[in-house]
């Protein structure tokens, strides 16, 4: 089979010349197969199982054996004593059982497309960000910037998050069985941010798009996030997600608030006062 | 960026080696700021009153022929300001050649006496309490414990500090925790940057509040110190610091029996809370509370403006 490096860079010419930046691109074709695997992902197999003891260990020789371990197959690992440390769990980018018998610290599981993750602590800042598909749930609360920019999956804390969550959210959804702190769902989006007790404020706030439910009380709407109507569709959704994960709403979803983007910012109309007389 | 960190042991518990579990917690946070450490640690309350000062910067040691004799000088003038104050000093102990510890038998007026020995040029009192101790110098918590002994330390709680320089020098005048100048046994640490710094210290300049350093930090410990002068109690004043304070901060303040912590409006710095049946631990990061514990534990983010105090 013809390689990348034999046919098209060679072709053009770009052994022949330092190469930064965009020239860095992987250029594609479907005979080659190498192109249609995810790089740095895995084939494992989850009836092959294994159990790291992290109490001595630095982040970093956690994340090189959970990656051995998945380049030899295992498809359920255990990581046991974490001890709250930082970056854990953190780019896994293919199918897998993932255990921790502990708490995480920050950016714990980021950057994943996959796996299914529990954690059976609580975790620190930044908990799954830019999260692509998978599952994370956590057992106790989390910290502020929970799932900061997840783009898929389901990301899910049993108890109460702090600040800023889904900030940025992209898309996936984020299921918080407690309460959350204030500027949740900032600059969100697009996909759904459930909240099954009380949001702080300014929740919302410059949302683009997606929705956020909330159960309990709202201290206070952020700019341009608005009540949206509750639908037999999102109750149906609400209650079958909810259940997926053994969480109840303390009033039951249908007595959940609905909140979505009124799209009144500058953004979704570029048009000065000027030139908005003269367009109607 | 900075680490804070706060511990204390509800009443009725064991004195703890609350100087060892600090410096665990804080070397945890070493690579949140490596530049300085500093402890604010409470000990046992034998009637006397603790005076730690130093008398010259650390940094003045390596640039100087003349430091040492100075150093002399200014250590004897210390002694014979005391003595002329009519303070009876009951022990003396140096830590390090710069810096020094007192145990002051002495019942006036601590202003009076703190201003007395601070003017002398290059003495600063890092504190004055009956159980306050304020330990800070350049270097990690490892460094800065073995130099002060403190990994012997007994007492009741402690808030302490590893800091990133941001804002101003890195020397012992802009570490934490500073002490609310003139008040006995006060101390705070602070995570975070104010940016409306200079209005308020000009005004509280104004009311008459001594600012030892250009640090942003200090701003809270004057602002405490001049609340209480006013009568409110801590949990009022940390609770209307949240509105005089402008900018991003988590802080913790200790008196001689009370560990209180706020957060700002946009709840921009971290920190996690342990509350356990025994003792509160809380600190930047939870992997600094962890050094205390071999098991997992309950902790939580506390909110947006959230202002909390406990009793020892």
């Amino acid at each position: 089979m013809a390689t990348l490096k034999d046919t098209k860079s060679h072709d053009m010419g770009l052994h022949e010349e330092s190469l930064k930046g965009r020239t860095q691109q992987r250029f594609f074709s479907v005979d080659e197969t190498s192109n249609l695997t995810y790089f740095n992902s895995f084939e494992v197999d989850t009836d092959k199982a294994a159990t790291i003891d992290a109490l001595e260990m630095t982040p970093r020789e956690i994340n090189i054996a959970i990656r051995e371990l998945m380049e030899s197959g295992v498809g359920s690992i255990t990581v046991d004593n974490p001890m709250s440390r930082h970056g854990v769990g953190v780019g896994i980018l293919n199918r897998l059982n993932l255990t921790f018998n502990d708490s995480l610290g920050y950016f714990g599981c980021g950057l994943i497309d996959g796996p299914n993750v529990h954690i059976k602590g609580r975790v620190g800042w930044s908990c799954a960000e830019n999260m692509m598909a998978g599952t994370v749930l956590i057992e106790m609360n989390a910290g502020s910037t929970f799932g900061a920019a997840i783009r898929g999956g389901d990301l899910v804390c049993r108890g109460s998050v702090g600040a800023r969550t889904g900030i940025d959210q992209k898309g996936g959804t984020i299921i918080v069985g407690g309460n959350t702190g204030a500027f949740s769902g900032f600059m969100m989006q697009r996909g759904r941010m459930i909240v099954c007790g009380d949001a702080g404020r300014n929740l919302g706030d410059s949302m683009y798009d997606g929705v956020i439910y909330v159960g309990g009380e709202v201290e206070e709407l952020g700019i341009d996030c608005v009540p949206g109507e509750m639908t037999e569709l999102d109750v149906r959704y609400l209650s079958s997600k909810l259940d997926l994960y053994g969480i109840k709403s303390p009033n039951g979803a249908e007595k959940m608030h609905k909140y979505v983007s009124g799209k009144m910012l500058w953004n979704y109309d570029k048009l000065e006062a000027h030139e908005k007389k003269v367009a109607l | 960026m900075c680490g804070i960190a706060g511990i204390i042991h509800k009443k009725g518990g064991a004195s703890e080696n609350i100087g060892a579990q600090m410096t665990d917690m804080l070397q945890a946070l070493k690579h949140r700021g490596p530049d300085s450490t500093g402890y604010a640690v409470y000990g046992e309350d034998n009637g006397n009153q603790i005076m730690r000062l130093k008398v010259a910067e650390a940094i003045e040691l390596e640039g100087s022929f003349s430091i040492h004799a100075e150093i002399a000088e200014r250590i004897a003038l210390v002694d014979s300001r005391l003595s002329e104050a009519g303070v009876k000093v009951v022990s003396k102990e140096n830590s390090t050649e710069y810096s020094l510890r007192y145990e002051l038998d002495f019942s006036g007026d601590m202003k009076k006496i703190a201003d007395f020995i601070e003017d002398i040029e290059g003495v600063e009192i890092l504190s004055v309490g009956n159980t306050l101790e304020l330990i800070k110098d350049l270097g990690d918590a490892s460094v800065v414990s073995s130099q002060y002994g403190l990994n012997d330390f007994n007492g009741t709680h402690a808030i302490g500090h590893t800091r990133m320089a941001t804002e101003s020098d890195i020397d012992i005048r802009s570490a934490h925790p500073y002490w609310a100048y003139p008040f006995s046994d006060i101390a705070v640490v602070h995570n975070g940057q104010l940016t409306n710094y200079w209005t308020n210290r000009r005004d509280l300049e104004r009311k008459g509040n001594r600012f030892s350093s250009n640090c942003d930090s200090e701003l809270i410990a004057v602002y405490i110190a001049n609340k209480m002068s006013e009568g409110v109690d801590l949990e009022t004043a940390m609770r209307e610091s949240i509105d005089f304070l402008d900018g991003v901060f988590t802080y913790l303040v200790t008196t001689k029996d009370q560990l209180g912590m706020a957060k700002d409006c946009m709840a921009a710095k971290p920190m996690v809370v342990y509350e356990g049946d025994d003792m509160i631990a809380l600190a930047s990061e939870e992997v600094a509370i962890r050094k205390l514990f071999d098991h997992q534990i309950h902790t939580f983010d506390p909110y947006d403006g959230e202002v909390k105090v406990w009793q020892h």
